[in-house]
């Protein structure tokens, strides 16, 4: 085993070649996978919302978007981008501004079908009594379901984000410096270690998912008590 | 869109199909393996189970490819070496890689499929006289079975959807055949939106699969 290239590269790793250059590696890869879980809660929650919607139009809308973007390899996705941008803009788009719109597409889908389901767990006792105590339809979801139902997801948020951060390596295709393209930069420049080289990245991103799966599952046993139930 | 080029388009989905298919079987395979090494009482092989679910799911799978294609030839005998050099060396990469992937997601289904049937099943069936191993063949396997085959499905889907990476490291899919159509005729917006069509129309049919299979055999499970 030649652990060298990988110790004289390691600050590579972690943050590129940040001072001087570029911010790149494990940070990058970070930054990535937050940017986009903000950005796709957003677009989950509204389509989500949208999902469950009495109005058979925005309901078929947001239907149509969560099958078509879950029945798609994220690859095909980014790729999808990273050709049609340059034709919607006008202009060539960087890489990673098209990697975030991929991937906040992609993981919004997914969010969406965790916001349906995490409302649909609800009793439906919680939104008759809401209404019935002259909420409307908007204040009822807003101050009753939604904070009920959401910190129910919280789990399922964080297992997102553990995929969400696996999938950012596919980012690499197209050119982002992170964490997986500066592991085939250096490995492309030494080409003695590949090996070790690559073992060294799987066992940092293990680190950062395990870490979160654990807490996870934790959260999710402690949250379990609190859940209101039908009778 | 005609001749060469869907010509191309065919032995992509055929390449795919071919590479989704060998994997799922012996993910199956080693997945249930995994799934049972967790649940004997002998700690170290629950380990190594645990370390391998843990592990694998927990990477991302183009870095899992890399790993397998790059790095397994310095691990490997020379023989070896040269005769996978001399097959079809992408492809075995691409089997390995997503067969490792995809066993460790099996096998925590398979594991939380049997661990979901009430304890007190088993202790019953115990008590009406069969062996342990009676009570698994005639009582646990036969309910779990019903519950695991769902989320089964959806992994062999999201299979065939990772098979889409296998292409970095060159082995020839739809989406490799796609990128190829793209470079040698400019025709890049047709043929990922023939690549898109038939993913998608792959992952419809699948997910209409499982709907079915809820509706008619789900409910008939009761406890």
């Amino acid at each position: 085993m030649r652990f060298d290239p990988v110790i004289k590269n390691f600050d590579y790793f972690l943050w590129g070649a940040f001072p001087e250059g570029p911010l790149g590696g494990l940070a990058m890869t970070i930054l990535l996978a937050a940017v986009s879980i903000f950005l796709a809660f957003w677009v989950g929650l509204v389509f989500g919302l949208m999902r469950n919607s009495k109005n058979r139009i925005v309901r078929y809308v947001a239907m149509v978007y969560i099958e078509v973007v879950r029945g798609t390899p994220l690859l095909l996705l980014i790729f999808w981008f990273y050709f049609l941008a340059p034709v919607i803009v006008g202009y060539s788009v960087p890489e990673l501004q098209t990697t975030v719109v991929a991937l906040v597409v992609f993981t919004g889908a997914y969010i969406a079908e965790i916001v349906r389901a995490g409302i649909l767990a609800l009793p439906k006792g919680q939104m008759e009594a809401a209404r019935g105590s002259g909420l409307s339809h908007i204040q009822a979801m807003r101050f009753v379901i939604l904070p009920q139902s959401l910190r129910n997801m919280i789990p399922s948020f964080v297992n997102q984000f553990v995929s969400l951060t696996k999938d950012t390596s596919l980012a690499s295709t197209i050119g982002v410096l992170e964490l997986t393209r500066c592991a085939e930069q250096v490995s492309n420049r030494t080409l003695t270690a590949p090996m070790e080289i690559y073992l060294t990245i799987l066992v940092m991103y293990f680190l950062i998912c395990y870490v979160l799966t654990s807490y996870s599952r934790k959260l999710e046993k402690q949250l379990s008590r609190y859940q209101a139930r039908d009778r | 869109m005609s001749g060469e080029y869907a010509d191309w388009l065919v032995s992509g989905v055929i390449t795919t199909l071919e590479i989704s298919a060998l994997s799922l079987l012996l993910a199956m395979l080693l997945g249930t393996i995994v799934a049972v090494m967790r649940m004997t009482k002998f700690k170290p092989l629950e380990w190594v189970g645990l370390a391998f679910t843990e592990f694998f799911r927990n990477t991302p799978l183009l870095v899992q490819i890399y790993f397998w294609y790059y790095g397994s030839n310095q691990v490997l005998p020379e023989a070896v070496n040269k005769w996978l050099y001399a097959h079809d060396f992408e492809f075995a990469a691409g089997v390995i890689a997503l067969t490792v992937y995809t066993a460790a997601f099996i096998a925590e289904e398979i594991r939380s499929g049997i661990y979901s049937i009430p304890k007190n099943q088993l202790e019953a069936s115990r008590a009406g006289g069969l062996s342990f191993i009676q009570a698994y063949r005639y009582v646990i396997l036969p309910q779990a079975f019903r519950i695991i085959i769902p989320p089964l499905i959806s992994q062999s889907l999201n299979l065939i959807k990772n098979s889409s990476l296998v292409m970095v490291i060159g082995v020839m899919d739809i989406f490799y055949m796609a990128r190829q159509i793209e470079s040698y005729s400019f025709h890049g917006f047709e043929a990922f939106t023939v690549a898109t069509l038939i993913y998608l129309s792959i992952s419809l049919v699948v997910s209409l699969c499982i709907n079915l299979y809820n509706k008619h055999f789900l409910r008939q499970i009761s406890y």
